[in-house]
């Protein structure tokens, strides 16, 4: 069962390891991906995003591309904590934990959970501008990279 | 024979249609998303606006992503948002 949270208060990475870890032996490899608010976009300079989301479908969404990761790869643990709101530049944003046996399982899966989640979890970001608020555009390499998981 | 429907907006589409959230009486002789944005189009020029090119928009229908052509048949919740910039 997958460990999901969406907040608007920062997480705790070493927090969130040792939960998913639980005094547990079996566990041979943590991946951990983290992601952050660039400051700066095709040479613009970035002051902060704010995230939008679909309360009711964000967290069912992620709970289903976690359930799939399970079943694609054997898995001790799933962590996504995706956070909300107003975020500076430097903040974190999202962070993905999966734990396994040994690690090519952990670092696939974490790396199939943020391709899905950047195409799927109902979330939209704008980011702040010296001319202004733009909403971020969706990217056809993000596509691109969910697509390489299909079957 | 209408049926009540809650209509959600998100990021440009919440802000062109200037709402978060609307419940409207789906009339019988509309069957799919596309009918349906097409008569959304109709209620305001914000509206008009937001579903101008209905290929830069995506779907859910019940909290699951779905097509403009798939059926309303037992949807209670549309929500219609650009494509998802998560992550």
């Amino acid at each position: 069962m997958a460990h999901i949270k969406i907040q608007e208060e920062p997480f705790d990475q070493a927090a969130e390891e040792a939960r998913l870890r639980n005094g547990r032996s079996d566990i041979g490899a943590i991946v951990t991906f983290k992601g952050t608010v660039r400051g700066s976009e095709a040479g613009g300079e970035i002051a902060a995003i704010t995230l939008e989301h679909y309360p009711g479908m964000t967290a069912r969404e992620l709970e289903r591309i976690a359930t799939e990761a399970e079943a694609r790869w054997p898995l001790k643990g799933v962590a996504i904590i995706h956070r909300i709101g107003r975020l500076a530049a430097g903040d974190d944003i999202v962070l993905v934990i999966t734990a396994s046996q040994s690690r090519h399982a952990a670092f696939e899966a974490a790396s199939f959970l943020m391709d899905w989640l950047k195409t799927t979890a109902p979330f939209w970001k704008s980011e702040e501008t010296r001319e202004g608020t733009r909403w971020v555009e969706a990217r056809a390499s993000d596509d691109d990279a969910a697509a390489r998981w299909k079957r | 024979m209408t049926r009540r429907l809650r209509v959600l907006y998100f990021a440009w589409l919440r802000e062109k249609t200037g709402t978060r959230m609307q419940e409207i009486d789906l009339p019988a002789d509309i069957t799919t998303p596309r009918a349906l944005a097409m008569h959304l189009a109709s209620l305001s020029a914000g509206h008009k606006a937001a579903f101008e090119n209905l290929a830069r928009i995506k779907l859910a229908i019940n909290q699951q992503h779905a097509g403009l052509d798939d059926p309303l048949t037992d949807a209670h919740e549309i929500a219609f948002f650009p494509p998802v910039t998560g992550g």
